[in-house]
Order: structure tokens, then C-alpha cells, then sequence
């Protein structure tokens, strides 16, 4: 009686064959996402990890481990390929049928008929499964990653002139973001020795109670490093939400826009800003 | 007593405190005592106390902040907290102490700035002075 791996090992060319033939009828190659000949040698590798791997007969041992690897690097790749979750798991699959049918040439007695076929579908069930956890994890990783750009891209720190910084927010305001507002608006309080501050919150879609106290936790913290925050951008539903709402900005210093908060604090460093008269006149843009 | 002391600098009518040790409670017990008295052996008019190297804080050393101020107040004296870290503000402000009665500035230059343009104002009002005006 021969065993299932050398069973598999006798007959590896037509089970490649009827299995790639499988592989190609799904979408997959249709979309021209994948080439044959890579899709090829991705198959013959996988069958012979997969035969190696079968040889040692039980399950989770060490030498399942390249074929779980092999796996995880494929699904990784065919999720950012395009590929979808199905198209990748079919991968594994499409396997079966070809592997029912060497089983059904090679065996007479149906007893190990069906002990062979159950063992195979377990392991391939397990792999398949194996492959779409693989698929979503490497998506969601991709997804986080692009949280993570997204947060840091969306709060920027300009130094608007020496001594003045502003901070533009954009979009919603939580309590992780806003972590992160704090930190990096500290941090070049720190760096600059910048005196004021300007929170620009024209961006901010809404203002409920836990926006304004992150905000005013923002204004606190750069208070106690010595830095004035001026917020600026209120819009009129925001400054009717406030009042509503009953929050307290009166120890902050508010503006309508950008433009009147810059303007506060270059007269706070004694600056000012000058038309230019002509060459006559011009004896310093500031004074 | 402990023999570790945090030294207070006089310069003109101003004491410098620069805190480069870890803060412990006997330490800032220590210097509110010392501090106090050099403002009543003076008549030291601002103090400028240096955190730049001030890593940890817990909510005793930041009343203790607050104590010194409100002391020094009563001895006529400002306080200015100058070079905070960040990570130290963050802190401050989620033990919910935002020193109310404190006056900050970024660096020891600017705290200098702010202690000087103050003996031009008159002295009232706990709101904290614009830098420079």
C-alpha cells in the first residue's frame, strides 16, 4: 500500500497539470493579474513543500512550517496584487479535486478510500483557512499603516514667522489624534523656543464637549511650557456649539480666523506688518 | 538633615533656581525652605525656576510648583517656571494641575524677559504677562 506522499511524489506531473488547469479558471489569471509562468512555479513549489510536508504524516510539526510560510508570503503578495480573498483561498482549493481524483484511480478498497480523502481535507481545509487569515491580516496591516501615515500627515506644525507656530487641524478630532497634535506641537514649542501658539481648528467638521477639552488640554500643556495658544478658525455653528455646550474658553484667546490670530501675535512680539510705499519709504518692513 | 540642596543663584533682584536632580519629597520640601528665606534675606523681587531637566513629575512636585509660587507671592516675590518638557506638560495636565497661578515661559531667556517687563507693569492680576510687552 502505498502512502499518500508517494502517491502524490508518482504522479506530481498530472496533478500540477489538472490543478493548474483548475487555478485558471477562476478569475484570477483572467484579470491578467497574474502571469502563467509565475503562476506556474508558485503551484510546483507549493506541491513540493506540500508533499515534504505530508511525508512527516502528523499535523503542526516543524516541517509544516515552510508550507505555512510559503503560504503567508503568497497571500501577502496576492493581497496587494488585487487579488480577492476568494481568488487567493481557491488557490488552495482548487487543490482537492485533482488530489480526489489520483485517490480514486489508485485505491480499490473504500475503507481507505475515504480514511485517504478525509486526511486530505482536513489538511487542505486547514492550509485554506491558513491562507485567508493570512490575506486579512496582511490587509489589515496595510490598513493601519495608512492610519498611521494619515495621522501623521494631517498635523503638520508651521512656523508661521520666528517665534509664532501654527498647527492647521484637519478632520475629526480624537483622543489619539489629538495625542498626537499635543506631542508633536510641544515638541516644537521645545525646538523653536516659540512663545505663541495658533490652533487653527477651520478644518474641524464639529466640536462636541470632548473636542473642546482636548483642545483646551493642548492650550494647558503649552501654557505650562510657556507658549500662548491663540485658536482661530471658529466657525458660526462651532461658536454657537460652544456656548451650547457650555464650555469654557474664556481663558483662551479665540479668533475668527487665521489671518486676526497672526495678526494678534505679531502686535504681542511688536511687530507689524507695513505697505510698501516705495524705495523712499522703505526703511524696514518692520519695525 | 539631607545633605543633597538644590543651589539658588541670586542675580540682581532675581533668585535662579535650575532643578538638575531628580525631584524627591525631601528635596522640594528642602527648597521651599530655602527658598523662602533667601526671598525674606534679600527682598528678591522675581524667581525663575528652571525645570529643562525635570524628566519626571508627580502631583506632589507639581503642587509643590504651585506652593513656591503662592509663596514667593506672599513674600512679593514672581515665580517664573521656565523649560518645561513636554512630556512633563502632558503629565501636569492629565493629573489635572494646570497651575493656574503660575507663570511659564519657554526658555530662561524669555522667563528673564518676562520678570523685567513686569517691574513696568503694575504687579496684579494672577493672568500671566505677554512676553516682550
Amino acid at each position: 500500500m502505498e502512502s499518500l506522499a508517494q502517491l502524490i511524489k508518482r504522479n506530481e506531473s498530472s496533478i500540477l497539470g489538472d490543478w493548474l488547469l483548475r487555478q485558471k479558471e477562476t478569475t484570477a489569471t483572467r484579470r491578467g493579474l497574474i502571469r502563467d509562468d509565475q503562476l506556474k512555479a508558485q503551484s510546483s513549489e507549493f506541491l513540493n513543500l506540500f508533499t515534504a510536508a505530508i511525508e512527516s504524516g502528523e499535523e503542526d510539526t516543524p516541517k509544516w512550517k515552510p508550507v505555512q510560510d510559503f503560504l503567508t508570503e503568497l497571500s501577502r503578495s496576492r493581497a496587494v496584487q488585487g487579488f480577492t480573498p476568494s481568488e487567493t483561498a481557491t488557490f488552495v482549493f482548487s487543490m482537492k479535486q485533482p488530489l480526489f481524483h489520483m485517490l480514486r484511480k489508485s485505491h480499490t478498497d473504500a475503507g481507505s478510500l475515504a480514511d485517504d480523502v478525509w486526511k486530505t481535507t482536513t489538511v487542505i481545509d486547514r492550509l485554506g483557512l491558513q491562507t485567508s487569515e493570512a490575506f486579512i491580516k496582511s490587509r489589515e496591516e496595510m490598513l493601519s499603516r495608512q492610519q498611521q501615515e494619515m495621522l501623521e500627515l494631517s498635523t503638520p506644525v508651521v512656523t508661521l514667522w520666528d517665534g509664532v507656530l501654527a498647527l492647521p487641524l484637519i478632520g475629526t478630532l480624537d483622543s489619539a489624534r489629538t495625542q498626537v497634535v499635543m506631542e508633536s506641537l510641544l515638541q516644537r514649542i521645545v525646538e523653536t523656543g516659540s512663545a505663541i501658539a495658533i490652533l487653527d481648528i477651520t478644518g474641524v467638521p464639529t466640536v462636541d464637549t470632548l473636542v473642546a477639552q482636548h483642545l483646551l488640554k493642548t492650550v494647558a500643556a503649552a501654557r505650562l511650557m510657556g507658549a500662548d495658544c491663540i485658536i482661530s478658525g471658529i466657525r458660526p455653528q462651532i461658536a454657537q456649539t460652544i456656548v451650547h455646550l457650555g464650555v469654557d474658553l474664556n481663558s483662551v484667546t479665540t479668533k475668527a480666523t487665521l489671518a486676526d490670530a497672526f495678526a494678534v501675535a505679531l502686535s504681542r512680539l511688536k511687530l507689524k506688518i507695513q505697505a510698501d510705499r516705495g524705495p523712499q519709504s522703505r526703511t524696514g518692513d518692520r519695525e | 538633615m539631607s545633605v543633597e540642596r538644590i543651589p539658588i543663584l541670586k542675580m540682581g533682584s532675581t533668585l535662579l533656581v535650575s532643578i538638575q536632580v531628580d525631584m524627591h519629597d525631601q528635596l522640594a520640601l528642602q527648597l521651599q525652605d530655602d527658598l523662602t528665606d533667601r526671598i525674606a534675606a534679600t527682598g528678591a523681587r522675581g524667581v525663575l525656576l528652571d525645570i529643562s531637566a525635570l524628566e519626571i513629575v508627580d502631583s506632589f512636585i507639581g503642587r509643590m510648583l504651585s506652593n513656591i509660587a503662592g509663596m514667593a507671592r506672599v513674600l512679593d516675590a514672581d515665580t517664573v517656571v521656565v523649560g518645561m518638557r513636554p512630556a512633563v506638560a502632558i503629565t501636569l495636565v492629565e493629573l489635572g494641575l494646570s497651575l493656574p497661578g503660575i507663570r511659564t515661559a519657554v526658555n530662561v531667556e524669555k522667563g528673564i524677559d518676562l520678570l523685567a517687563a513686569r517691574g513696568l507693569d503694575d504687579r496684579d492680576g494672577n493672568n500671566r504677562d505677554v512676553v516682550g510687552r
